[in-house]
């Protein structure tokens, strides 16, 4: 089987480091979130270990993303078609096989995905960085503190809601998550998926 | 100190089922505080210190007689003190004993995401547990009077407890006791309430047309109540005029926390039932073509 490289092993790593941040942050926050999920505060040694670890966390995820953004940005631009593409991705979804515009190396499903992520992370951070205890919330007024919780969660749930769709995606896509795992994917899933990549990729050689 | 009325819990922070609460025949308790009787001596604040085993850190005079100048993790009640012209050339010198306000419906309460952090007891008492606390800082957004304090030492909240340890044994609060001009009075909200409403009616008497009781409703009434010179500008002492808990605080913490979990949720079940359904995105080999 003939093999295309898709994510180098830098950013497969950096993607990793964000997956598992994003997880210890999702969890420790959901935990102050509603008291349903407060159990999982003892997963971080109780309430205030919680408390103090989930800033920490939420930084690293931040830091471990922009690189990631870094890598992705340029191919996570709209192009002419994507918008076709969008209008097309419920039939796409209902599983009837449209014919769907060229794909490049991401799809407009994984463009808009990219720029939620993207606004998500840097409302977090910046309402996250107002609340933190003790260093900084303290000399912030009141008024905008009680704007920031609002945001963070906002933000918190829209993060959370697109990462599942994003996750699941790469389960019923099937042959996509050894793209992130080893690298690389086969020319028959690059050639059905991303057959504008397919071609960029393999113009010159035989 | 929860463990004296563990059995009149009313609401508890972080919590979707009821608290112990068998125990309902305690009456609705309120402390009056009449600043038309105050003199400004700080009384309560050295009983609340002695009462409460707290001693403040000695800090800086700012100027006037605030000292300390604010509430603080180790100083619940303070005197502050206002130079105000209510009308032009008619200077007053109002003087109000600031701290934690016991509303009925308790806005840090709402906003503590820690089971069991703050409670309401039946008598009305808001407490912070301090054990419970996490050190989060959410009571401090969801209180509409900037009562909560949060220590740089150990990271936990503090307020005035009413003295629930005092009355949970029959005593009224150590301020109360301590007062040496009767300006500040303990009893069923019903009395203090008649009796606020009773001085504000002298002191209208006495030429202070706008005298009143402070008992706001927006936060469902509170369990520390003022007799106000001039109770139709309580700002006049750095009190809001018509105090709620912060529509945003409501927001958060009401209407969005179900909604959320519903929709994380949902997207978890979508994904399930579409594979279920649709079957995975591949291609399909000559086989399965039908």
């Amino acid at each position: 089987m003939k093999v295309i490289r898709r994510y180098s092993d830098g950013e497969r790593m950096t993607h990793w480091v964000v997956a598992i941040t994003f997880v210890l942050a999702g969890l420790s926050g959901l935990a102050f979130f509603h008291p349903s999920m407060f159990f999982f505060s003892y997963l971080f040694g109780g309430g205030p270990w919680t408390k103090i670890l989930h800033p920490f966390i939420g930084l690293v995820m931040f830091f471990a993303f922009i690189l990631m953004a870094v890598h992705h940005w340029r191919d996570n631009l709209m192009q002419p078609g994507d918008a076709e593409w969008r209008a097309k991705a419920r039939d796409l979804l209902m599983g009837k096989h449209p014919q769907m515009p060229e794909a490049g190396k991401f799809n407009a499903g994984q463009k808009m995905l990219f720029w939620v992520l993207v606004i998500c992370m840097a409302v977090l951070l910046a309402t996250g960085v107002l609340l933190w205890r003790p260093w900084i919330a303290p000399f912030v007024p009141i008024v905008l503190l009680r704007v920031a919780v609002l945001l963070h969660a906002v933000a918190a749930v829209l993060l959370i809601v697109s990462v599942i769709g994003h996750i699941y995606m790469a389960i019923w896509t099937k042959g996509s998550i050894r793209a992130m795992t080893r690298g690389t994917v086969p020319e028959g899933w690059a050639k059905m998926h991303h057959p504008a990549w397919y071609r960029q990729m393999t113009q010159g050689k035989s | 100190m929860s463990s004296l009325q563990s059995l009149d819990v009313t609401a508890r922070s972080a919590t979707t089922t009821p608290s112990p609460q068998v125990r309902t025949n305690a009456p609705q308790l309120a402390k009056l505080i009449d600043e038309s009787k105050c003199i400004g001596c700080k009384a309560c604040q050295v009983a609340c210190m002695n009462w409460n085993d707290l001693r403040d850190e000695v800090g800086s005079n700012i100027g006037v007689y605030d000292n300390p100048s604010d509430l603080t993790p180790t100083s619940w009640t303070v005197m502050k003190f206002f130079e105000v012209e209510p009308k032009d050339g008619n200077l007053e010198w109002l003087i109000r004993k600031d701290g934690c306000m016991h509303c009925d419906d308790p806005g840090c309460l709402k906003a503590c995401p820690a089971p069991g952090a703050i409670v309401k007891y039946s008598n009305g008492i808001v407490d912070f547990i301090s054990e419970n606390c996490i050190g989060c800082g959410y009571c401090v957004k969801g209180c509409p009077f900037d009562v909560p304090r949060i220590s740089q030492k150990d990271n936990k909240a503090y307020k005035c407890t009413l003295c629930s340890d005092r009355v949970g044994v029959g005593l009224e609060p150590a301020c109360v006791k301590t007062c040496p001009t009767g300006a500040i009075s303990f009893g069923t909200k019903e009395d203090m309430v008649s009796y606020g409403n009773k001085r504000a009616g002298e002191l209208k008497e006495r030429g202070f047309q706008n005298a009143g009781l402070y008992n706001p409703a927006g936060v469902g009434g509170t369990h520390v109540m003022y007799v106000l010179k001039h109770a139709d500008r309580p700002e006049l002492e750095d009190l809001p005029k018509d105090p709620t808990v912060s529509p945003l605080v409501s927001l958060w913490k009401g209407v969005a926390k179900p909604l959320a979990l519903a929709g994380m949720l949902a997207a978890v079940a979508a994904g399930f039932f579409h594979y279920m359904k649709v079957g995975p995105h591949e291609e399909k080999s000559e086989e399965e073509k039908v």
